[in-house]
């Protein structure tokens, strides 16, 4: 690899005044699943990494009121072992979960997934389908914008320099409101995802959708809140016509591209089969939190 | 440009290390401390056979900095057994037969103990989709799951028959 | 001897733990980057970023003047190799092409070819040293396809290669390396003969062998020319011969010490980084290492052929196959050498064929040069030929299995490409699959059976043995095979067998080049068969040995002693005049009756016998998104005898994946410019451990006689029908059938998604 200069601040201050005081690019660094792949590929060529792990609270999950608050650093294997976490969105653990293999949950962080920006990244749907926050730290202070702004295309995200992502929020979840993410690969671990899909439904005592929302992921520069797909599903039951309009609106909002993951006539039909199969199961888990 | 000098446990004892910033912990290991029993397929964390154990967490040693290693405590497959004593992963994974060429082994033992350390009774399902991260070009995993479900019976203070004869 | 009664053996077919296992599960076994030498520099490689590309210059002055790079070498270290030292020994490959695939001669044959390589204090440095190597290149057209290479107007890889095989000798230049051609009876009446006839044609893409370790190597050459090679290969002798020719060096000069090996499946048969690593070492006067990255690995080292294969069968109503034509073109890469003959060959291997006739073509192309794979050639030919087979038995509606008891080789058949058939196991294959639990359990809806049969001729030649007994009575028995699959164990059962000593007693060891005598190189499932024999003999001799000794001891005649149960025995008129002598005994009086007692044999083994293999694969289909679960899968393979058993299973399981995987997933990805998309283990998905269930295997064993124990090659076999065992499960569950491999998600959802209404509504 290509050499770097490396710290390992213990404030998110010091943190902020490193990423920005850089000369050249400085990129942070929480869990390096995707960082070290990208320093020995020479896609990313920084003079310096800013390690956050040290800084207390980057790792770690706490509630807030009616809110959780998971630390930007925090490993994926600390989010899938929270039982609460589980409970409240276990579309979320999900995605969380389907990143890589056993030993990258030991490292990788979901501020990391997010500022990746790729758009096959899987905990970052489940995420914004459940409305979540980023709190970003910098040289103007902080800021807490809804996770979706932080993306805006492949590898690229609103940060400016000296950002950095420091905590996500997520509000709780209310009665009979639960989510699922599901993702299709070729084989059953270890590959990007060729699409992926987040549902986040809330549901009346009759089963009846009263607020939804629809993230595809993979089928576009970022991901798409299908606002039309959500729309299939407000004040509806999960019927099989229900069903069918989801689908058609999952495909029509997909703009993806053909690679050596998948075409765009294969991604467009999954994005509708993803979204039929993922409401079921948020369908369900919904109506069983009453 | 100077060294970092590290400081930490590697299988239960002390050491110190120095290193350049961009060196990963898997080169540190081989390169500087001499321990070549985690193993580079791809240095890009998707084979598994640098496997170590950090602070309790199974991780990929080729995606961790040197640096990184400040302060943690580090197993490797050099310290899975007791001295002469093998951990029922390798002695069920002799038994089995669970091993050809053997390179991606050293991953797998790492990668199966820290399974058995926080799981001990896991299904066949369960235990293919934990070492999912494991790849394995010689033996189609079919030996190294039975050797892990039976190195977990073990554990579990049974007695499953030995294919070994 | 013969030891081929199997009520006899005590050790041969028990399963005790491998000699050199407790290493490989500590981490203390070496592979080839894990030694390091004093002074050690760490080598790096240029390669070419074009597919196809003539070198205009290489400058490499700013290197050299990097503060820590020892050393840089180009083409111009290396000397050209006259035509007649082009091949060494009985080793099949041509070492001009070899040369010139380790390092690139006036053009870059394929992206990553290597141009150029440094040698420097630090990996970081040797790196930084490749960017201040100034390439100048002038970028020709490139050719990928292997149609496409083989049109009269593809730009040409080589401007001196001619079709063989061919009359009357071509005069253009053409990127057809050769045309083979096998046949028996006359095809064309045979296919008048038939009721039925069913001709298609199949695709296939380049896969690589996938092993886990990449290539690595450490070399350092003395300033008297002696060098030491510390590789993993799959052979030594193969290393020590080929870096000396490439290099230019004496055979003796080199010695060449075999590390543990992670993995070869034929793709390690051959050197890429050890005449680099020589020529850096030489000109720096430093140990050098190189480890390739695996990067550089799926750039630069060489798949098995993508291909095309064409087949047609002819068959009466009643099954009987009354002819068959095969036309193979398969990609070789940047240099001649594809494997498409022993495809031409082992795919109707199978079948009793009254009219036959089977055409391969040998096509250059701009990759890197085919490395061998696993019974090259047969599992394409054989996807193509085993899938056509099934098309017929559903045309036919004949199982699949029956069409193949009808059609199958029995003793005494004769093979398209000439044998006749003695001593085989195949229609055993097909008892043993009417016969299994796994055919007799019932499919769920979205499920679907397939079965495929394959053949691997297997592999004699040279091997090497040494059998030492110490002198506490301890057995070390020297052999010059590296050990890719648990073969150390395989000899240490044979050899305790023969002396009657416990299995604890015999240290079998993987000598260097300067340790035993030259052994071809493990491959060709050789080495159980034919390492085997060597050491048996050696014990053998050295029972001689021992008899000799006893009567010493005894001072009786030497015939008047036998050998029974790892003991001598005074025998004719002395029979009970003394106890009997125990290997231990004899040994601590060595030096007393003769001196050290050791013996060496050298043998070219002849006799081996071929492989021949049934499996079954049931798949369940998702229609919606094209995914392919594989349920349940058995091999039922002649194995001969297993001399362990674990290790026999394991080379089944080993090879079934590896089909599966091709049969899925794998495949090379290119872009428009020749450049490989996916070379890393991220995109070139090999199975992993929740992709497959438990793999049954079922041993028939139908001794070869020609070994002491009955051994067959077994690690070959097992590879060449997944593929096609796959095909025909997802045709059975979908109705769909697949001729492309390989069979990814998208590709079946796009194959559902065409096919038209009136055959679903059928199925």
């Amino acid at each position: 690899m290509p050499r770097v200069s490396y710290t390992a601040p213990t404030t998110i201050d010091d943190a902020v005044k490193a990423l920005a005081a850089s000369a050249g690019l400085a990129k942070v660094l929480s869990g390096g699943t995707d960082l070290l792949v990208q320093l020995k590929s020479g896609r990313a060529r920084p003079e310096l990494i800013v390690d956050t792990k040290r800084i207390p609270g980057m790792i770690g999950i706490r509630e807030e009121g009616d809110t959780f608050v998971i630390g930007g650093a925090t490993p994926g294997v600390m989010i899938s072992a929270d039982e609460r976490l589980v409970k409240a969105f276990p579309g979320i653990v999900e995605g969380v979960d389907l990143i890589g293999s056993t030993q990258i949950q030991g490292r990788a962080s979901i501020a990391g997934n997010l500022c990746n920006a790729s758009p096959a990244a899987d905990s970052v749907p489940p995420v914004i389908a459940a409305r979540g926050t980023a709190v970003v730290a910098g040289p103007n202070g902080r800021r807490e914008v809804p996770v979706e702004a932080i993306v805006t295309g492949p590898g690229q995200t609103s940060l400016q320099k000296g950002e950095f992502v420091v905590e996500f929020r997520i509000p709780k979840p209310k009665p009979r409101q639960s989510d699922a993410y599901l993702r299709f690969i070729p084989r059953t671990e270890m590959d990007i995802a060729v699409v992926g899909c987040a549902v986040n439904v809330t549901l009346d005592a009759s089963g009846t959708c009263t607020d939804a929302r629809v993230v595809l992921g993979a089928v576009a520069p970022t991901q798409i809140i299908c606002a039309e797909a959500a729309q299939a599903l407000i004040g509806h039951k999960l019927d099989d016509e229900t069903l069918q309009k989801l689908d058609s609106a999952a495909r029509g909002s997909c703009r993806p591209i053909s690679d050596k993951r998948g075409t765009i006539e294969y991604r467009i039909k999954i994005a509708g089969v993803l979204a039929r199969r993922a409401a079921a199961i948020a369908f369900e888990r919904a109506a069983a939190r009453a | 440009m100077s060294k970092h000098h590290v400081s930490t446990v590697i299988n239960g004892e002390p050491k110190e290390f120095l290193c350049e910033a961009q060196q990963t912990l898997l080169d540190c290991l081989r390169d500087e401390m001499g321990l070549t029993g985690s193993k580079e397929g791809c240095g890009s964390g998707d084979c598994g056979a640098c496997s170590v154990i950090c602070d309790g967490k199974v991780v990929c040693s080729c995606l961790m900095l040197g640096v990184e290693a400040e302060g943690r405590t580090i197993i490797t497959v050099e310290g899975v057994a007791e001295g002469e004593k093998l951990h029922p992963v390798q002695q069920k994974f002799l038994e089995h037969a669970a091993l050809q060429c053997g390179f991606c082994t050293p991953g797998f033992i790492v990668a199966a103990k820290a399974l058995l350390d926080e799981n001990k009774n896991p299904t066949e399902e369960e235990t293919r989709y934990w070492l999912a991260g494991n790849l394995c070009r010689c033996t189609g995993y079919d030996k190294i799951i039975r050797a892990v479900l039976d190195a977990a019976a073990v554990m579990r203070g049974e007695n499953p028959p030995s294919p070994a004869a | 001897m013969s030891y081929l009664d199997k009520s006899a053996l005590r050790l041969v077919g028990t399963r005790p733990i491998r000699p050199d296992g407790v290493d490989k599960v500590t981490g203390r076994a070496n592979f080839g980057a894990d030694m390091a030498m004093p002074g050690m520099l760490w080598g790096r490689i240029k390669r070419s970023p074009h597919a196809h590309a003539r070198i205009v210059s290489i400058n490499v002055d700013k290197a050299l003047t990097l503060p820590g790079v020892k050393a840089v070498t180009t083409r111009a270290d290396f000397p050209d190799i006259p035509p007649d030292k082009r091949v060494i020994g009985a080793a099949p490959h041509n070492l001009w092409d070899l040369s010139r695939n380790c390092m690139a001669q006036g053009k870059a044959l394929y992206e990553g070819h290597a141009v150029a390589a440094v040698a420097a204090t630090s990996p970081d440095i040797a790196e930084q040293a490749l960017d201040l190597i100034e390439v100048q290149y002038e970028v020709l057209p490139h050719v990928m396809d292997v149609e496409a290479a083989m049109a009269p107007d593809a730009p040409l890889l080589h401007d001196n290669v001619f079709t063989a095989g061919i009359e009357p000798k071509p005069t253009k230049p053409s990127n057809i390396t050769k045309m083979v051609r096998f046949a028996k009876g006359d095809v064309e009446a045979g296919f008048k003969e038939a009721d039925i006839i069913v001709e298609q044609r199949y695709t296939t893409k380049p896969v690589h062998q996938g092993y886990i370790e990449p290539h690595a190597c450490l070399v350092s050459v003395g300033a008297d020319g002696q060098c030491t090679i510390f590789s993993s290969s799959q052979g030594q002798f193969m290393v020590r011969a080929y870096t000396s020719r490439i290099c230019g060096a004496d055979i003796a000069s080199i010695r060449a010490i075999p590390a543990e090996i992670g993995g070869g499946f034929g793709g390690k048969t051959i050197i890429y980084l050890e005449p680099l690593a020589y020529m850096l070492s030489k000109k720096s006067g430093r140990p050098v290492k190189m480890v390739m990255s695996r990067e550089e690995v799926f750039r630069a080292t060489g798949p098995t052929s993508g291909a095309v294969v064409e087949v047609k069968l002819g068959a009466k109503k009643d099954g009987h196959i009354t002819a068959a034509r095969t036309v193979l073109k398969y990609q070789a890469g940047a240099f001649p050498g594809s494997p498409v003959q022993q495809g031409c060959i082992c795919s109707l291997a199978v079948y009793d064929l009254p009219n036959a006739e089977t055409i391969g073509y040998d096509v250059l192309c701009n990759r890197a040069k085919v490395a061998a794979y696993r019974a090259p050639g047969a599992p394409i030919g054989s996807f193509a030929v085993e899938s056509c087979v099934d098309e017929l038995a559903r045309e036919l509606r004949i199982d699949p299995l029956e069409l193949r008891e009808i059609n199958g080789a029995k003793e005494g058949t004769k093979a398209t490409h000439g044998p006749t058939w003695v001593n085989i196991g195949y229609q055993k294959t097909l008892e043993a699959a009417r016969a299994s639990e796994h055919l007799k359990t019932p499919l769920k809806p979205g499920q679907g059976r397939g079965i495929a049969s394959g053949y691997w001729h297997n592999a004699g030649g040279e091997s090497s043995a040494a059998c030492h007994i110490n002198e506490d009575g301890t057995v070390t028995v020297t052999e010059g095979h590296p050990d890719i699959g648990g073969s150390r164990a395989s000899m240490a059962l044979m050899v305790a067998e023969v002396l009657g000593v416990p299995f604890e007693n015999v240290r079998p060891v993987v000598g260097d080049t300067t340790a035993i005598g030259f052994s071809a190189s493990t491959g060709g499932s050789r080495v159980t068969f034919a390492g085997g024999m060597a050491v048996t003999q050696a014990a053998e001799k050295v029972i001689v040995e021992l008899k000799k000794r006893a009567a010493v001891i005894w001072d009786i005649s030497p015939e008047a002693v036998e050998w029974k149960d790892g003991k001598v025995y005074p025998a004719g008129p002395n029979a009970g005049s003394f106890e009997p002598l125990s290997l231990s005994e004899i040994a601590g009086k060595a030096a007393r009756t003769g001196g050290p007692i050791s013996a060496e044999v050298q043998i070219n083994a002849q006799g081996q016998g071929p492989g021949f293999t049934t499996h079954i694969c049931d798949v369940e289909v998702d229609r919606e998104t094209g995914y392919v679960k594989i349920l349940r899968y058995t091999a039922i393979q002649d194995v001969g005898r297993a001399i362990h058993p674990s290790y026999v299973e394991g080379q089944m399981q080993g090879g079934v994946a590896q089909g599966v995987g091709w049969a899925l997933n794998e495949e090379y990805v290119y872009d428009k410019d020749g450049r490989l998309e996916n070379p890393g283990f991220l995109d070139y998905r090999v199975p992993v451990a929740s992709d497959m269930p438990m793999i049954d295997t079922i041993m028939i064993e139908v001794p070869n006689p020609r070994h002491p124990f009955g051994a067959r090659g077994v690690g070959e076999v097992p590879i060449v029908p997944p593929m096609a065992a796959v095909a025909n499960a997802i045709a059975d569950a979908t109705g769909i059938r697949m001729r492309d491999l390989p069979m990814s998600p998208p590709k079946l959802r796009a194959a559902f998604d065409a096919e038209p209404p009136a055959r679903a509504a059928a199925e």
